[in-house]
């Protein structure tokens, strides 16, 4: 099956799987994010094994999250995530300049995500948490440090993505991966709910 | 954006051929030699071992030095031996086993390739920059951490096997989507070969487990080189936590050892008795259930580190309750055999010897599942003899009896009949010698990775002979060294169908595969589609599409250096050298850049460059 | 093709294998030769383990042995076998009876894993031990009776001996093969706050006598070499070892030795209640049958670690590093007059408890 075939004019409805090159590729992403569940699964796990670690004299999680800014920056992620619902919406409907758009608005989103986290990680070290302080630190900052990393990398390979398309069009080649990286951004979408949940608001209950 | 059919498209020969290679052919071979040299390595180590355990208070290596030894036998054996020769066969045989031209990612499987070599090549460098890891293979921390093994020797087993695990979880990818999405037409799932389906089951335990050990490593990466405190137990760090993360990657790993060996005496047993396979689905389901249960027993390694009774209870029993489907496996081997005409050649002594082996490793097993029994048996020698005997007794006689099967195919010879015999007596009677007695060893109360023994504790017979059984060991590998050696300058040349009786569609093409596989993608009407058709009087399959133009995946050298990046930042940011850290990971990341900026469109193998012509539609 | 007869080759392995079951090893170190009720309970799990696995192993082997022998293709013959799917009836067999006899297995299993892991801690009438691994020493502690020693384990026969293990660094593994299954010692802090990676676990030793012990857990260099001994002695004899344990102990008479003892060894290790408890007691040194636990006191010296306690203290403070790879005692530096010196007092420090 080859990857050359594009009829002038028309792309297929659902683009990225027209291809078996596209299928295997949106399989294959698939079965790597199952993967990417079980590392955050073990990061969690070690997290929730050495929360309790703080050390003496050091901030507890109590002391040390401002729910708000963290409610501000889950609206934000949670957002882009609509934002790249629709760009894969109007990839469907071949609509390309639609599309770009909404990926250029997610990609916003996940810096404005990633400036905030820089600023909170900031405050915290300023507060005395740092990345060796104590085993909930090492914990804290890899659990979280990772999800960020993974927001990073999106921003960067949506970015790219973005350039290809404008470049090359929205084609058979281009669709899947389109759609592959709409996949990652929902699953670090998804990932962040979890450390929302076990690591902030845990942290402020106890 | 059509293009035309005929754009140039750079085919390397010799040695650029091979760093290029897509080809899943050229890429088994590449890890056959690169697992194999890995192997004489890791059999080096273990000849080593044994001479220093020949006598008591012997000299031969220092305290040091044999455990680095003990460290690298097994990380070497492991990692870089048998799961790269397990990847060899899955290459070589599997696209060919579903009528398939290559797996989903011809590019990944190069890269998974690349990063293992790297990672291999990076880990045993450390020998010669002062020493090699020293903490087992299991590594377990404080003993691995930064105050206790303040060199480097950990931080090469850390970044050595966190890039040779990247390769691993690719591989486990591209075999996962290959087996689901690229079966010929007619193959349903039921009507895969049992290889297939064991390489289909291993792959999905390669995704799951693989990353808890990139935790792992990462956490202990962490601790050692920035001062983290999972497992610094002055800051609140917990040393257990390792052994938990590391098990529950750790023993699904063994799963993805044997599993595939499991395949391997299916076909081989299969093929040489003249017989399908006895309970075919009952072996699919009893795989499926090994897998299962192989994620839910972790810590039956962990029985004597406290974790209470109701802990060692469940996990006594979850343990015990694998040895069911494995013992199905067993007796569906023997009635396979039973009724069969049964030929015995190298390949299928190799598969009929692994099969009382094997069970005498997996009886061991269940006696370790009982934990207050497991508290005597735990870190001594009882524990060397089980794991050895399922590993070696397992793995390494069902890898031996799939080369000698799928040597043919890969190389187009047949390796030499006798030379294949005197290396099955000598290396088998050579692992029971070495390995039988060490349960007694264990028994009678030594320890395991001790350096060396006092005197007239009543070990000092056994450890000979257990010595020179190592010995024969080497011997038979040497056997098969000479073989290998023997058949590439005069060895006979082998028919598609070389052994005359194969079942399943590698059989169908030629000997050595062509490069395109099928010149026609077969259509599949049954389980054993190959013997189906044999038994309805056709010579050969019939095609499912008309002869065409075949579409072939470009070479490239990207993935080759994108592993040589990761190999350069590895020992940047070992050594605290940011510079070069960076600098490794940019070449890395340049490569992936040019991959997706860059279009491969591949190129074709017309119908009249065809070796055979197959039916025209 | 060879007709090879399986059973001329695994008849003698088996033999063998009997052959050296039968002989038990070692009544102080062998896991066949439990002189406990805690290792025994263990060997009868271990016996009840290989009998159902023995059944297991004859009838795969007899199988095996049969379809090698009747179904091998004899020259010429080129016949294609029925091809059998399968056979219901026998898949349920080899089912059900590996379930059975794994629950005849679990039970017992189950039933040990509870049993054995009562806690003696809190029992009045059993012996409290607080065991502590370091590299490359085994440290015991007495709460009972406020003792602190080293490498040797006194303990009354007959008795519980309710051990709460810790490490005061790496992970180790306490393991007295004669009398009970291993316990790991992970690493924690003072085993007095009650930490929780203390592990707990008991023995029994019902006749007198000598039982090896041993390091199971890979904890460095001297890993191999990191042995201790348990010494069981009657009720009468492990009191007067306690009440002698708290006697004053007199230092050298010899002034300069005296002084050489308190600047170069008491800075590091007590004798009596002087000098400092960091790294082993000293204090009955001369009664212990081994120096740094793997050079073996006796007047007739058979083997490379063995010699007079005077001759292996000597040989131990001259040069640890070269009998303990690893260890963390330094070479210190002492005349040859010191050295004599300080190994013949420590040669003499005995305790007489038994009679």
């Amino acid at each position: 099956m080859s990857a050359h075939s594009h009829v002038e004019g028309q792309l297929p409805h659902e683009p990225e799987k027209a291809t078996l090159e596209g299928r295997n590729k949106i399989l294959g992403f698939w079965l790597f994010l199952g993967a990417e569940v079980v590392l955050f699964g073990t990061l969690f796990s070690a997290f929730l094994a050495l929360r309790d670690k703080v050390g003496d004299g050091n901030p507890t999680a109590d002391e040390l999250f401002n729910l708000s800014t963290v409610a501000i920056a889950t609206f934000i992620l949670l957002t882009s995530s609509l934002t790249s619902v629709f760009a894969t919406q109007a990839l469907h409907a071949g609509k390309k300049n639609a599309m770009i758009g909404w990926l250029i608005v997610t990609v916003l989103f996940g810096l404005a995500f990633l400036g905030l986290e820089i600023y909170e990680f900031a405050e915290y070290v300023h507060e005395g948490h740092g990345f060796t302080t104590s085993a909930f630190s090492s914990s804290f900052y890899t659990l979280v440090g990772f999800h960020g990393a993974h927001v990073a990398f999106g921003v960067l390979w949506i970015g790219l993505i973005i350039g290809q398309v404008l470049k090359k069009g929205l084609t058979v080649v281009t669709a899947p991966k389109v759609y592959v990286s709409g996949l990652y951004w929902h699953f670090i979408d998804v990932v962040w709910v979890f450390i929302f949940t076990v690591v902030y608001l845990m942290g402020k209950v106890g | 954006m059509a293009h035309a059919h005929a754009h140039t498209v750079k085919r390397y020969k010799g040695l650029m051929d091979w760093l290029t290679t897509v080809d899943h052919k050229k890429i088994g071979i590449l890890y056959l030699i690169a697992g194999g040299l890995f192997f004489l390595v890791g059999g080096l180590e273990a000849i080593m071992i044994r001479i220093q355990l020949w006598k008591p208070l012997n000299n031969f290596v220092s305290a040091d030095t044999f455990n680095e030894l003990i460290t690298m036998h097994g990380t070497t054996m492991i990692f870089l031996a048998a799961m790269p020769m397990l990847f060899a066969l899955m290459n070589a045989v599997i696209p060919l086993q579903i009528g398939a031209r290559d797996v989903a990612f011809p590019f990944l499987n190069a890269l998974g390739f690349w990063t293992f070599f790297f990672g291999g090549v990076l880990l045993n460098v450390s020998w010669f920059t002062g020493g090699a890891p020293d903490a087992g293979w299991t590594s377990y921390v404080p003993l691995a951490g930064s105050t206790y093994s303040s060199e480097y020797g950990v931080d090469y087993y850390v970044i050595g096997l966190q890039i040779a695990g990247i390769g691993t979880l690719i591989g486990g990818i591209n075999f996962l989507v290959t087996i689901i999405n690229m079966r010929a037409p007619g193959m349903t799932f039921m009507r895969m070969p049992m290889f297939t389906w064991a390489i289909f089951i291993t792959s999905a335990l390669i995704l799951f487990a693989f990353p808890a050990l990139t935790v792992g490593l990462v956490a202990l990466m962490f601790d050692r080189l920035f001062d983290a405190n999972f497992f610094n137990v002055a800051n609140g760090g917990n040393a257990v936590l390792w052994e938990h993360i590391f098990w529950i990657f750790g023993h699904p790993e063994v799963y993805i050892l044997i599993l595939p060996a499991f395949g391997i005496i299916s076909e081989v047993i299969s093929t040489f008795s003249r017989k399908r396979l006895f309970g075919y689905s009952s072996m699919v389901f009893a795989t499926v259930l090994i897998g299962f249960l192989g994620f839910m027993v972790w810590a039956h390694h962990m029985f004597t580190t406290g974790l209470g009774p109701v802990a060692n209870a469940l996990f006594s029993i979850a343990t015990m309750l694998i040895a069911v489907p494995t013992g199905i496996k067993i007796f569906n081997w023997l009635f396979t055999m039973w009724g069969g005409s049964i030929k015995f050649t190298s390949a299928n002594l190799f598969a009929v010897g692994f099969i009382p082996t094997f069970v005498m490793g997996g009886v061991t097993g269940v006696m370790l599942a009982a934990a207050p029994a497991d508290f005597q048996y735990h870190d001594s020698y009882f524990v060397v003899a089980h794991f050895h005997y399922v590993i070696v007794g397992g793995l390494i006689l069902g890898i031996f009896a799939g080369l000698h099967y799928w040597w043919p195919k890969m190389f187009g010879r047949m390796l030499n009949e006798t030379l294949g015999k005197l290396t099955f007596w000598t290396f088998f009677i050579g692992f029971h010698m070495t390995f039988l007695i060490q349960h007694f060893l264990g028994l009678l109360g030594m320890p395991r990775r001790i350096y060396t023994y006092l005197d007239g504790l009543g070990f000092n017979e056994m450890n000979l002979i257990s010595t020179i059984g190592a010995f024969l060991m080497g011997l038979g590998t040497i056997f098969f060294i000479t073989n290998i050696i023997v058949t590439a300058v005069s060895g006979k040349k082998a028919a598609g169908d070389a052994w005359e009786d194969g079942r399943t569609l590698e059989w169908t093409i030629p000997s050595p595969a062509p490069e395109y596989n099928f010149a026609q993608t077969p259509l599949v009407r049954g389980y054993d589609a190959y013997w189906k058709e044999k038994m309805d009087g056709h010579k050969e399959m019939t095609p499912a599409e008309p002869l065409g133009s075949i579409h072939m995946p470009s070479p490239s050298i990207l993935p080759l250096f994108m592993s040589i990046g990761l190999f350069i930042a590895g020992f940047g940011f070992m050594y605290h050298n940011y510079f070069v850290g960076g600098g490794g990971l940019a070449l890395t990341f340049l490569c992936m850049l040019i991959r997706s900026l860059k279009d491969d469109h591949g190129f074709h193998i017309e119908p009249d460059e065809l070796h055979d012509k197959g039916v025209k539609a | 093709m060879k007709r090879w007869n399986v059973g001329k080759r695994l008849l003698p392995l088996f033999a063998g294998m009997m052959l050296l079951l039968s002989a038990c090893g070692r009544a102080d170190l062998s896991t066949l030769n439990p002189q406990g009720p805690v290792a025994e309970e263990q060997f009868g799990l271990m016996k009840l383990a290989i009998s159902i696995m023995i059944i297991v192993v004859i009838v795969v082997f007899a199988i095996s042995l049969y379809v090698i022998v009747r179904f091998r293709r004899r020259p010429g013959d080129n016949k294609i076998p029925v091809q059998v799917e399968g056979n219901h009836k026998l898949e349920i067999i080899w089912t059900v009876i590996p379930l059975i006899l794994l629950v005849i297995l679990g039970v017992p299993t189950v039933n040990s894993v509870f049993g054995l892991s009562k806690d003696y801690s809190k029992d009045p009438d059993a012996i409290q031990v607080e065991v502590t691994s370091h590299q490359f020493w085994w440290e015991f502690y007495y709460p009972q009776y406020d003792i602190h020693t080293a490498q040797e384990l006194v303990i009354p026969t007959g008795k519980k001996i309710a051990v709460t293990a810790i490490s005061g660094d790496v992970l180790h593994s306490f393991w007295i093969p004669s009398l009970a299954g291993k316990i790991d010692t992970n690493p924690g802090t003072a085993v007095a706050n009650g930490t929780a990676n203390a592990n707990k676990m008991y023995f029994e030793a019902t006749k007198a006598g000598v039982y090896l012990g041993k390091c199971a857990e890979l904890c460095g260099p001297s890993h191999a070499l990191m042995d201790f001994k348990v010494k069981a002695v009657d009720e009468a004899s492990f009191d007067r070892w306690t009440a002698a344990q708290k006697a004053p102990v007199a230092l050298p008479s010899d002034p300069a030795i005296k002084d050489s003892l308190v600047k170069n060894c008491l800075s590091c290790h007590a004798i009596g209640d002087q000098g400092v408890l960091v790294y082993p007691s000293l204090t009955d040194i001369g009664s212990r049958l081994t120096v740094g636990g793997i050079l073996v006191n006796t007047d007739e010296a058979k083997y490379d670690n063995e010699g007079t306690t005077y001759e292996n203290l000597k040989r131990w403070i001259e040069d640890p590093e070269a009998v303990k790879p690893g260890t963390l005692m330094p070479k210190v530096e002492l005349t040859e007059q010191e050295l004599d010196g300080i190994a013949k007092y420590l040669s003499e420090l005995k305790i007489d408890y038994e009679k």
